[in-house]
């Protein structure tokens, strides 16, 4: 069966929700090539194309316009408490993406996090195996603002030299774990932060020099 | 391409010929090769209307990268005027709309096979590979569950014997195309059959690499400035081909070059693989040794009549 982000897989009652992408082929697409531009590049960033209506708190517009453009049935996400909390939420999703909800992080391919100050370890979530380290979770980190942080160094494969990269809020040691996390490459999350309007990536390949306060 | 003419004439397609849902399993395998860099990620490759050997792991990425807004180049051989290439560039002018170009530099998406432009690429292009064969292991070691597992050891003690054991032979490694690489110091990779001259094209690349391969159903990926390593000895460090003579046409130096014979009499010369390039640098007025020759010319017009700038 063929399906695209406009067209409904769940119609749950009479539910106020319309289409997603007013444009949903080429928002989509617009919405992939920042995602994909920002992975290739870590620690640049890219303006998203937002959905046509404005998604049920506590998910953000960013956040929303990332899961219409990666989410489908055949990727679980996890939520993080106060997404799980809203029924609108998950309504939103279900009805946009089709995605199964799930509360095991280790098992999903999408983890949404809306309040990144409390959120669990990366190591929660499935870091993929040595034979399939494609497996893993790729973490989204929403309400980001860049800029305004502690910045860190970044190197690695997408890096000419070095770049620094400056986002927040993020969980206290964030930082170590993401320097754990590259040190079991190939294994490891990849974390994409979603701001306001604006997208950034962290693959799992990036070394990070944390930058004495 | 007689089914894609077909398709075509049912009027109805999605843009760029795949549906949303397809797509969207190619971007996240595209996304995964770009964290894993030179990792071979499974993908659900699609039936294309085209035969696998045409390059339908190309197709199949490009078609979900590309937007409306691209500027799409086509070649195959270094060539934009093959049947393939000629043939994949309609299908992306007819399904997608997009804009094409025989121009490297006015290209943002460049779909390739067998070569990589003379020209440097910039930050703002991405390179898609059509792959035939993505497993560098495979002639050593036919079985998937075990070169998953050398890669995964970062066992490649195989591939080294192999190359040692040619240089046992001959004198020197003989892998001419399709030359083995270690992408950030990590993975073995195959950077599809590209003659080993484009190697060093690869390495710290400006331009976003993806490798599709459609039959076997893998993405990989070389994100920009990525180191990668041509795999050689201490005493038998890599070495691209070395050609005696500039391109005959426009005196090109340090370019990879194609012998084209000009009579039944044994005339031939060595040109440009790359055709736009030849191009480009005949039309800035630079000239080979053969370009006055009749019978060189004759090709070089006829190239030009192909080429619509
Ligand atoms: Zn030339």
């Amino acid at each position: 069966m063929e399906t695209t982000v406009s067209t409904p897989v769940q119609n749950g009652r009479s539910t106020p929700l319309s289409a997603g992408f007013l444009d949903p082929v080429h928002d989509a697409q617009a919405c992939f090539r920042a995602i994909m531009s920002v992975m290739a590049r870590p620690g640049t960033r890219q303006k998203l194309v937002m959905c046509s209506e404005v998604p049920p708190e506590p998910l953000t517009p960013a956040a929303a316009a990332i899961a219409l453009t990666l989410f489908d049935y055949d990727t679980p996400v996890w939520l993080d408490r106060p997404l799980m909390q809203s029924e609108a939420v998950k309504a939103f999703l279900r009805f946009h993406t089709g995605a199964p909800i799930l509360s095991e992080p280790v098992e999903a391919a999408f983890a949404l996090v809306s309040e990144p100050q409390s959120m669990i370890p990366l190591a929660s979530f499935n870091q993929g195996s040595a034979e399939y380290p494609d497996q893993s979770t790729t973490v989204i980190l929403t309400g980001q603002t860049f800029g305004k942080a502690q910045a860190v160094t970044l190197a690695g494969p997408g890096i000419k030299d070095t770049a620094s990269f400056s986002t927040g809020p993020t969980p206290p040691v964030f930082w170590d774990q993401v320097v754990s996390n590259n040190r079991q490459f190939p294994r490891g999350v990849d974390l994409i932060f979603a701001g306001t309007a604006e997208v950034a990536a962290l693959p799992r390949s990036t070394r990070i020099t944390l930058t004495e306060a | 391409m007689n089914d894609t003419a077909q398709i075509y004439d049912q009027g109805e397609y999605n843009f760029a010929y795949l549906d949303e849902q397809t797509k969207r399993m190619i971007r996240r395998a595209i996304l995964k090769g770009i964290a894993i860099p030179g990792y071979q990620v499974p993908f659900a490759s699609r039936e294309m209307p085209m035969p696998y050997g045409w390059g339908t792991g190309g197709v199949q990425v490009t078609a979900a990268v590309l937007g409306k807004d691209d500027c799409l180049k086509m070649i195959d051989q270094g060539s934009d005027d093959t049947t393939n290439a000629v043939s994949l560039r309609g299908f992306f002018e007819k399904t997608a709309g997009v804009r094409t170009t025989y121009e490297t530099s006015e290209a943002t998406v460049i779909q390739t096979r067998h070569r990589i432009p003379e020209k440097t690429l910039t930050e703002d292009q991405i390179l898609v590979f059509q792959v035939p064969i993505p497993e560098p292991l495979r002639f050593l070691e036919p079985r998937e569950t075990e070169t998953r597992k050398m890669h995964a050891l970062e066992d490649y003690g195989l591939m080294h014997v192999k190359l040692y054991e040619d240089i046992a032979k001959n004198g020197h490694i003989a892998t001419t195309y399709a030359y083995p690489v270690k992408v950030n110091d990590r993975y073995v990779m195959d950077p599809s059959p590209t003659p080993k001259f484009d190697n060093p094209k690869i390495d710290e690349m400006a331009a976003l690499q993806l490798y599709g391969a459609g039959r076997e159903k893998r993405i990989y990926a070389i994100p920009p400035y990525t180191k990668v390593k041509s795999l050689d000895f201490e005493d038998y460090p890599f070495e691209v081909q070395k050609f005696d003579k500039p391109c005959a046409l426009c005196g090109a130096e340090n370019v990879y070059l194609d012998e084209v014979i000009l009579d039944d009499r044994g005339g031939r010369m060595f040109v440009c693989s790359d055709s736009d390039h030849c191009e480009e640098r005949r039309a800035q007025g630079h000239t080979g040794p053969m370009a006055a020759n009749p019978a060189a010319a004759q090709i070089t017009e006829k190239n030009q009549r192909e080429t619509t700038r």
